[in-house]
C-alpha cells in the first residue's frame, strides 16, 4: 500500500483532474457494487417507494432467475466464448417440463413421478443444448457467435411449435402445485428460488476458482494455444462451459415458470441482453480470461435496480429500453476509463 | 567515413514508478555513421530508443537532432523529424499491397486534394523505393506472400519514403536466415553510403562487431563504455555488458549419460515436413538438434509433444510406445516441451508467475473427487521450482509474467516444466532472445536437469550453444536427418556442411 501511495504524484501529475480516491474507485474490481449503492441512493428521494420491505423482495426474486443463467453465461465469457441460445432455452425447456408435469394431458400428468420427471425434463433439455453447442464449437470448430444464434432462432421458434402440439392455447398451464412452490414458496422464510440460486452461485463460484477446471477455464480464455501446449484439453473444457451454460439455463426456466405457473414458448424472450450485459457489467471480459461469479451478482443487481426503478417512476417500456441502454453504455464507458488507466500504470 | 554530427543525447535519464532506468546516458550520432547499441536485457536500449520515439518523455537530458533541440511529443514527431525504426516485431500489414503498406499513413491524391488515390504514382515511388532496397517484386504483391527478410526490407523501403535520415534497427536479424542478414547487411552499408545514420540494437556480438563504426554498451541503465570498432572484441563487450568476466559462456558438467535409453523415434513420417526420422535419447544425455531455418526441427518437436500430426513412424518412451500422440499422453508419460514461440504459446502473458508455473501440473495437485486443488501445498512447490529457477521476483502470485524481461519469462516457462520433473524435456530455442547473463542460467538449469537423468533434446539455431551443450548433434536437412555428430569430433563447419547437405546455395 505505502509503495504505490508513494508513487501515486508521478502518475497523477500526469493527468490532472482525477484525484487518487477517485482513481481507486475506479480501478476497484467491485466497482459495479458501488456504482448499484449511488445509484441506488440518487433515486431514493425521487422514488422512495423502492426501499420498501416489498419493493425489496421483488427485487431479489426478479433477480434470481436472471442471475442463475448470468451465472451460465459467465463460464462461456471466460473461455471467450459466448452464448445467445439461453433465453431459446428457458423457452425450450419451460414447454417440454411442462408437457411432461400438466395435470391437462401431460405425459406423466398426475403420476407421483411427474415432478421428478419434468425437472429432469428441463435439466436435460439445458443440458443437451449446451453440450450441442459446445459440440459444435470445439468439434466442428464454428464460432460460438454463429452456432449458439441460430440456436436462438431455431429453439424459439420451435418452443412455440411444440406448444402449439400440447395446448389450445399459447401456454401450458396445470402445473403440480410442488412444481409451482420452487418458484413461489419459501422454507424458513427464505424464498425457495433464493436457495437455489445461492446452491448454484456457490458451486460456480468454487468451481471457478478452486477446481482444475475452473483454472483449466481461465487458461483458455488468457491463451488457449499456451493451455493446448501445457495439456490442457481445450476441446472437453469449452464443452463443458457451454453444457454448464445450458443447465443454468435450464435451472433458471425452473425458477421462471414456477413463478408463472405455466410453461410459455415466450419466457425469457426479453432478457438476453440483460443477461450478457449483467455479466460484462460486473467486469467478465468478452475477451476471456477474466471473469467472477461475485462481479455476475453485481451486474444482475445493477440492472434488476435500475429496471425497478423505472419502473417505479411509471416508464413506459420504450423509456424503460433507452435508459436501460445509456446506463449499459455509460457502464462501458468506465470500463473503457479503467483500462486507459491501467495501461497507464 | 562518418560525415557531420546528426544527432547528440546529453545526459538523458527517466525513471519508471521511482525506479531509475536510464542514468545520464549520452552519445553521438553522425551521418553515415553506425552505430551498435549493446547491452543485456532490461538495460535501458529501448527505454532510449522510445524516448527517441517519442513514445517517453525524458526526466531530464536533451537531444538535439542536426543542431535543433529535438523533444518528439509522440510516433508522428519522430517520423516527421526523419527518424524510423525496424522492429524486431514488424508492423506490416499482411494483407495488403507492398505499395499500400509504403502508402498508408499519407496515399498521394490524384487532382490534389480530392479523394481519389493516385494508384499510378504510388507504382512508380514503390518500385523506385524497392529497387534501393532490392526486392523485386511487383508494387502489387501482398506483403502476406514476403519472406521475413523481404518483409524487413518493405519496412526499411518505408522509412526511406519519408525520407528517413536516422533508422533504427531493433534485433532485426532474430527470424532471418543467414543468407537474408546478409543481404541486410549489404543493404545497411548502402544506406550509410547514402549519408543515412543507422543505429543497430543486437544481442549477437558478432555482427554488431562487424558492421558497426562505434559500439557503446549499457548496463542497468548507465552508459559502461564503448568505442571505436577497433578497440573491441567479443570478449570486451560481454565483459562490459555482464559488468564481470564470463570465464566460460558454458558451465562444466560433471555427469556422463547413460546408456538407458529414455526417447526412441522410428521412422517418423509426416509428408512434406519430416521423412524417416530416428533417433533415440538415453538419459542423463543432451542431444543437439542443428539445422538451417525451416529444416523440420521445430516441426519435429511440435510432432512429438503431439501438437501436429504423423502420417507413420512409432514414439517409446521408457521402451513403451506411446499410443495416442497428445500433448497430454505425451505429459502423462513423462515430456516436456518448451516451445520457440514464448508469447504466443508459452506463456499466459496476462496472466501471474504462479498461475504459469502451475498450469501443466494443476491434476498433480489435485483430488480425484471434483478436482479441487490444494492451494497451498501448491503455492509452496510453485515457490520452490520458482527459487530453483532464480527469477528475480519473489512475489510469484502477484507479478504478471508480461512485466518480467525476457529471460525471466523463459525461466517461469522451464520452471512450469520443472515442476512435474520431465523424463524427457524438449527444448526449441530455449535461449532465443534472452541476454548472456540468463542464457548461462539456462545452461546451468539444463545441467542440472541432465544430472538427475532427464534427457534433453535441444533444437538451437545458434552451433556455438550446441557445440557447448550437447553430448551428440543430429543435424536435419530438409525433413531429414543428414548427419550425427558425436561430442569428441564436433567440428562446426562438419556440421554445417550436413545442415545444408551439399546444396551450399541454399545458405549463400
Amino acid at each position: 500500500m505505502l509503495r504505490t501511495s508513494a508513487a501515486k504524484p508521478a502518475t497523477a501529475g500526469a493527468r490532472p483532474g482525477m484525484p487518487a480516491w477517485l482513481e481507486r474507485l475506479i480501478l476497484s474490481e467491485y466497482l459495479v457494487f458501488y456504482l448499484t449503492l449511488a445509484y441506488f441512493l440518487a433515486v431514493w428521494p425521487i422514488v422512495p417507494e423502492i426501499a420498501t420491505p416489498s419493493s425489496l423482495y421483488n427485487m431479489l426474486t426478479d433477480m434470481l432467475p436472471l442471475l442463475v443463467v448470468a451465472i451460465g453465461q459467465t463460464f462461456v465469457l471466460i473461455v471467450a466464448g459466448i452464448d445467445l441460445s439461453v433465453t431459446s432455452i428457458i423457452a425450450m425447456a419451460s414447454v417440454m417440463g411442462a408437457s411432461v408435469m400438466t395435470a391437462d394431458g401431460g405425459y406423466l400428468g398426475n403420476s407421483i413421478l411427474a415432478v421428478p420427471a419434468g425437472i429432469l425434463t428441463f435439466l436435460l433439455v439445458g443440458g443437451l443444448v449446451g453440450w450441442f453447442n459446445g459440440w459444435a464449437v470445439t468439434r466442428l470448430g464454428m464460432p460460438p457467435i454463429i452456432v449458439t444464434l441460430s440456436g436462438l432462432m431455431f429453439l424459439s421458434g420451435a418452443a412455440i411449435w411444440y406448444t402449439t402440439g400440447h395446448s389450445e392455447t399459447s401456454s401450458i398451464a396445470g402445473l403440480p402445485r410442488s412444481f409451482v412452490a420452487i418458484g413461489q414458496g419459501s422454507i424458513s422464510g427464505v424464498p425457495n428460488a433464493l436457495w437455489v440460486a445461492l446452491a448454484v452461485g456457490i458451486a460456480a463460484h468454487l468451481l471457478l476458482t478452486h477446481t482444475v477446471f475452473g483454472r483449466w477455464l481461465y487458461a483458455i480464455g488468457i491463451n488457449r494455444k499456451a493451455a493446448e501446449v501445457s495439456g490442457v484439453p481445450v476441446g472437453t473444457a469449452i464443452l463443458w462451459a457451454f453444457a454448464i451454460s445450458g443447465v443454468c439455463a435450464a435451472i433458471a426456466s425452473i425458477l421462471y415458470t414456477g413463478r408463472l405457473e405455466t410453461g410459455t414458448p415466450v419466457l425469457g424472450q426479453r432478457i438476453l441482453l440483460d443477461i450478457i450485459a449483467a455479466v460484462v457489467i460486473g467486469g467478465t471480459s468478452l475477451a476471456g480470461g477474466k471473469g467472477k461469479i461475485v462481479w455476475t451478482v453485481g451486474g444482475v443487481f445493477f440492472l434488476v435496480v435500475i429496471d425497478t426503478s423505472l419502473k417505479l417512476l411509471g416508464m413506459s417500456l420504450f423509456v424503460v429500453f433507452a435508459v436501460k441502454g445509456a446506463v449499459i453504455l455509460f457502464a462501458a464507458v468506465i470500463d473503457a476509463m479503467r483500462q486507459r488507466i491501467m495501461l497507464r500504470g | 567515413m562518418p560525415g557531420e554530427e546528426i544527432l547528440r543525447i546529453e545526459g538523458l535519464s527517466k525513471s519508471f514508478f521511482g525506479v531509475e532506468v536510464l542514468h545520464r546516458v549520452g552519445f553521438t550520432l553522425h551521418a553515415g555513421e553506425v552505430l551498435g547499441l549493446v547491452g543485456e536485457n532490461g538495460s535501458g536500449k529501448s527505454t532510449t530508443m522510445n524516448i527517441l520515439g517519442g513514445i517517453h518523455r525524458p526526466d531530464a537530458g536533451t537531444i538535439t537532432l542536426a543542431g535543433r533541440p529535438y523533444r518528439p511529443a509522440g510516433p508522428r514527431d519522430a517520423q516527421d523529424a526523419g527518424l524510423a525504426f525496424i522492429h524486431q516485431e514488424l508492423n506490416l500489414f499482411e494483407n495488403l499491397s507492398i505499395e499500400e503498406n509504403l502508402f498508408i499513413t499519407g496515399f498521394p491524391r490524384r487532382f490534389g486534394r480530392l479523394p481519389l488515390i493516385d494508384r499510378g504514382t504510388i507504382g512508380r515511388r514503390t518500385t523506385e523505393l524497392l529497387e534501393m532496397v532490392d526486392v523485386r517484386y511487383p508494387p502489387s504483391t501482398p506483403v502476406a506472400k514476403l519472406s521475413q527478410g523481404e518483409r524487413q526490407l518493405v519496412e526499411i523501403a518505408k522509412s526511406l519514403s519519408f525520407d528517413a535520415r536516422i533508422i533504427i534497427f531493433d534485433e532485426p536479424t532474430t527470424s532471418l536466415t543467414r543468407r537474408e542478414t546478409e543481404k541486410l547487411f549489404a543493404i545497411m552499408e548502402r544506406l550509410q553510403a547514402q549519408g543515412i545514420a543507422l543505429i543497430y540494437i543486437s544481442h549477437i556480438l558478432g555482427d554488431v562487431l562487424r558492421i558497426c563504426d562505434t559500439v557503446q554498451v549499457l548496463r542497468d541503465g548507465h552508459l559502461v563504455g564503448g568505442g571505436p570498432r577497433a578497440r573491441q572484441s567479443i570478449d570486451s563487450l560481454i565483459r562490459l555488458m555482464v559488468g564481470r568476466k564470463i570465464e566460460n559462456l558454458f558451465p562444466t558438467r560433471d555427469t556422463a549419460p547413460t546408456s538407458v535409453p529414455a526417447l526412441e523415434v522410428r521412422g517418423l513420417t509426416q509428408p512434406g515436413v519430416i521423412k524417416d526420422v530416428g533417433f533415440t535419447v538415453h538419459r542423463g544425455e543432451v542431444l543437439g538438434v542443428a539445422g538451417l531455418m525451416g529444416a523440420g526441427r521445430s516441426e519435429l518437436a511440435r510432432i512429438l509433444f503431439g501438437l501436429d500430426p504423423y502420417a507413420e513412424g512409432e514414439i517409446v518412451v521408457d521402451g513403451q510406445p506411446v499410443d495416442e500422440v497428445t500433448p497430454e499422453h505425451c505429459m502423462a508419460r513423462g515430456m516436456a516441451f518448451l516451445t520457440e514461440d514464448r508469447r504466443g504459446e508459452g506463456l499466459m502473458m496476462e496472466a501471474s508467475i504462479a498461475d504459469n508455473a502451475a498450469l501443466p501440473s494443476l491434476r498433480a495437485y489435485a483430488t480425484s473427487l471434483f478436482g479441487w486443488i490444494g492451494k497451498t501445498r501448491l503455492d509452496a512447490e510453485v515457490a520452490a521450482v520458482s527459487r530453483r529457477v532464480q527469477i528475480n521476483t519473489t512475489d510469484y502470485r502477484g507479478t504478471l509474467v508480461k512485466n518480467l524481461s525476457g529471460g525471466n519469462q523463459q525461466k517461469v516457462v522451464i520452471a512450469k516444466w520443472l515442476l512435474r520433473e520431465p523424463k524427457v524435456f524438449i527444448l526449441d530455442e530455449p535461449t532465443r532472445g534472452i541476454d548472456v547473463g540468463a542464457k548461462f542460467e539456462v545452461y546451468k538449469i539444463i545441467n542440472q536437469l541432465v544430472a538427475e537423468g532427464t534427457a534433453v533434446l535441444f533444437i538451437s539455431s545458434e552451433m556455438e550453444e550446441l557445440i557447448g551443450m550437447c553430448d551428440r548433434i543430429i543435424v536435419m536437412h530438409r525433413g531429414e536427418i543428414t548427419g550425427s555428430h558425436d561430442r569428441h569430433d564436433f567440428d562446426s563447419e562438419r556440421i554445417l556442411e550436413s545442415a545444408m547437405a551439399g546444396s551450399l546455395e541454399a545458405m549463400l
